[in-house]
């Protein structure tokens, strides 16, 4: 692939790659907050309210154990978000964006 | 009930069957993958030939270590929901590893990540550094699967404790020497599938027991040693542990070198998404199924039982196995279980010759000029000067307490390999001098504040007082490394890598440029 150096700062600075990065950026740092959260939230609830996650939801079955098992599979459900996003959104301005370097 | 006796310590025919089949099909695919290993390509990363499914299964193998199997059931067989609240730490760190790292680690980097963080930064400096980081975190990481396959033969068959690991490191010798990522890859795989369809059908037999029901397991749980099993107990008192150790769990797992390695064993970062996304499937998966294996074990075999064979309660899984299985599926589980340490073993050994080979003697010795037979012929040195390195680890912390090495290698993960790599690839005015001083401040930080920590000052050397007041140093550590790194970087200059920084966008973001 020839491309020069003029090509190579045109698309730089072109807005559609920026809003590019911009928007990959915002993603992927909103996904990790709400990990964080959710991972941070869950471990001080249990150190300054353990018998938030105590409390009975049936005779031998606390609400602790729903929410555990949960965030195991929200954080799955997470990765599975992203991977929708990236391969459909962020995937097809990609493509985009390297069919104009590769006509150059 | 009945008291259940095991036959744990004794010689089992079955398992040491599957175990041999184990390796010898293993060794029949590292034959196959030779004649595929000649180039550095190849034998760093298969060629790029693995698919996002492979890959995600191969990840899951590298990193669901016997540790987390045996160690997490056990702790939930004796504390309940509190070996939870620990295996969800070991979960959450794939999130970011996906949204931080893996794809412009795929697009920038060719064999291991410190080609990442050096990628516009003046070289030598960056991959002295990096592979600092790298070794310290592999030679923790080792130590401590080294002498668990030791002490779980030991257990398991009544074997000694040298013979495991001699062979343990002669195996694994062999699969990365001559079959190189591609064979290691396929032992990941191997592994994950019969550490995961083990678990599945242990899981089975046990809730077989209880009508199918989790509720009925629980009801019976609590029945026998109290409501607290079900919720959480002392495992998170001091809140500032918890974090720390959650800062250590998470971010480590964005920097361990051998499950950033696998990330260049795809063609390209769609697949680099897609084998994080199905590793945390089954990893969390997995994770689900050894807590209810845990409380199966502590219904089922009890505590007396379990902590009468291993005071850590690692035994608990295998004696459940026993318990529901009968002997042949102890065998088998416990075959797997060393098999597992195997895999996970033979990925660190890899990770660590590439570092050797790759960063330092290519890319330092040879200032990035050597020649494609030359850089395998030194990777394959390397796999035994490794190899051999895991093998006396082993001998040498025989019957030594080695707990808290995992909780190093992960705190030096955090504090030095993930910093570098995330300011790296978000950073533009980052420098050789700012990366260098934030990995030695955060690998240093680690390893002294661990030494005087309660995990090893108290615990291991007998003080009666701390001097770091946490167990483990991430919290702290991590935080310095990026502060270090942020404060040198702005106090030196280096307007070529700035320069460079805008290029890269093109290959970090559209992958243009990638290898």
């Amino acid at each position: 692939m020839s491309i020069s150096q003029e090509d190579i700062k045109g698309i730089l600075e072109s807005e559609t790659f920026r809003a590019l990065v911009r928007k990959r950026v915002s993603v992927t740092l909103t996904l990790t907050i709400v990990m964080l959260v959710v991972y941070f939230g869950f471990i001080l609830t249990i150190a300054f309210n353990k018998e938030l996650l105590a409390a009975k939801i049936g005779e031998h079955m606390t609400i602790g154990l729903p929410i555990g098992i949960g965030i195991i599979v929200f954080a799955w459900l997470l990765t599975g978000v992203y991977t929708r996003w990236a391969n459909s959104s962020y995937d097809r301005s990609v493509r985009e964006l390297r069919k104009k370097i590769t006509s150059h | 009930m009945e008291t259940f006796q095991t036959t744990l310590g004794q010689a089992n025919p079955a398992s040491i069957a599957i175990f041999f089949t184990f390796v010898a099909i293993t060794l029949g695919i590292t034959y196959w993958a030779a004649k595929r290993t000649k180039t550095t390509s190849e034998f760093y990363a298969a060629d790029r030939s693995i698919s996002g499914f492979q890959n995600g299964l191969a990840l899951s193998g590298d990193y669901m270590s016997a540790a987390s199997f045996l160690g997490i059931a056990g702790m939930v067989a004796l504390k309940g929901y509190d070996g939870l609240i620990y295996s969800i730490g070991f979960l959450v760190g794939w999130p970011l590893v996906m949204f931080l790292i893996a794809e412009p680690l795929r697009n920038l980097g060719k064999f291991t990540f410190a080609d990442v963080v050096a990628f516009r930064l003046r070289q030598k400096p960056v991959r002295i550094a990096s592979s600092v980081g790298s070794l310290m975190t592999i030679v923790f990481y080792l130590i401590a699967q080294m002498v668990g396959a030791g002490s779980l033969v030991q257990i398991l068959f009544g074997l000694p404790y040298e013979f495991a690991v001699i062979i343990v490191g002669l195996v694994m010798i062999a699969y990365v020497t001559f079959g190189g990522m591609l064979a290691t890859t396929w032992v990941q795989i191997i592994k994950a599938v019969l550490l995961i369809g083990g678990a599945t059908f242990l899981v089975i037999i046990t809730l077989a027991q209880f009508g199918f029901s989790p509720v009925e397991l629980f009801r019976q749980a609590s029945m026998k040693y109290g409501d607290a099993v079900l919720s959480p107990g002392g495992f998170v008192t001091n809140p500032w542990d918890a974090i720390s150790l959650g800062i250590a769990l998470i971010l480590g797992t964005a920097g361990l070198p051998h499950i950033l390695m696998r990330f260049f064993t795809v063609p390209d970062a769609k697949q680099a998404r897609k084998s994080v996304f199905v590793a945390t499937g089954f990893i969390g998966y997995f994770y689900i199924l050894t807590f209810v294996i845990g409380f199966g074990a502590m219904v089922l075999v009890g505590h007396d039982t379990i902590l009468g064979v291993d005071k850590g309660g690692n035994m608990a899984a295998l004696l459940l196995s026993e318990s529901v299985g009968g002997q042949f599926f102890l065998g088998f589980i416990a075959a797997v279980a060393f098999a597992t340490i195997l895999a996970v073993v033979a990925g660190l050994t890899l990770s660590g010759a590439s570092t050797l080979s790759h960063d330092l003697y290519v890319n330092v010795f040879k200032s990035g000029h050597a020649d494609e037979a030359g850089e395998v012929r030194v990777a394959k040195i390397a796999t035994l000067c490794i190899g051999a390195l895991a093998i006396i680890l082993g001998l040498v912390f025989k019957g030594q307490n080695v707990a808290f090495t995992v909780g190093l290698a992960f705190a030096i993960a955090a504090s030095a390999n993930f910093p570098s790599l995330v300011m790296s690839i978000l950073w533009k005015k980052y420098t050789t001098k700012g990366a260098v001083a934030s990995i030695v401040t955060g690998a240093g930080l680690a390893v002294v504040l661990i030494v005087l920590s309660p995990t090893v000052w108290v615990d291991i050397i007998g003080n009666e007082a701390p001097i770091f007041p946490l167990k483990n140093p991430a919290l702290f550590s991590m935080s310095a490394s990026f502060l270090v790194g942020i404060v040198v970087s702005l106090f030196t200059r280096e307007p070529d890598a700035a320069d460079k920084f805008e290029d890269e966008k093109l290959r970090t973001y559209l992958g243009v440029g990638a290898e």
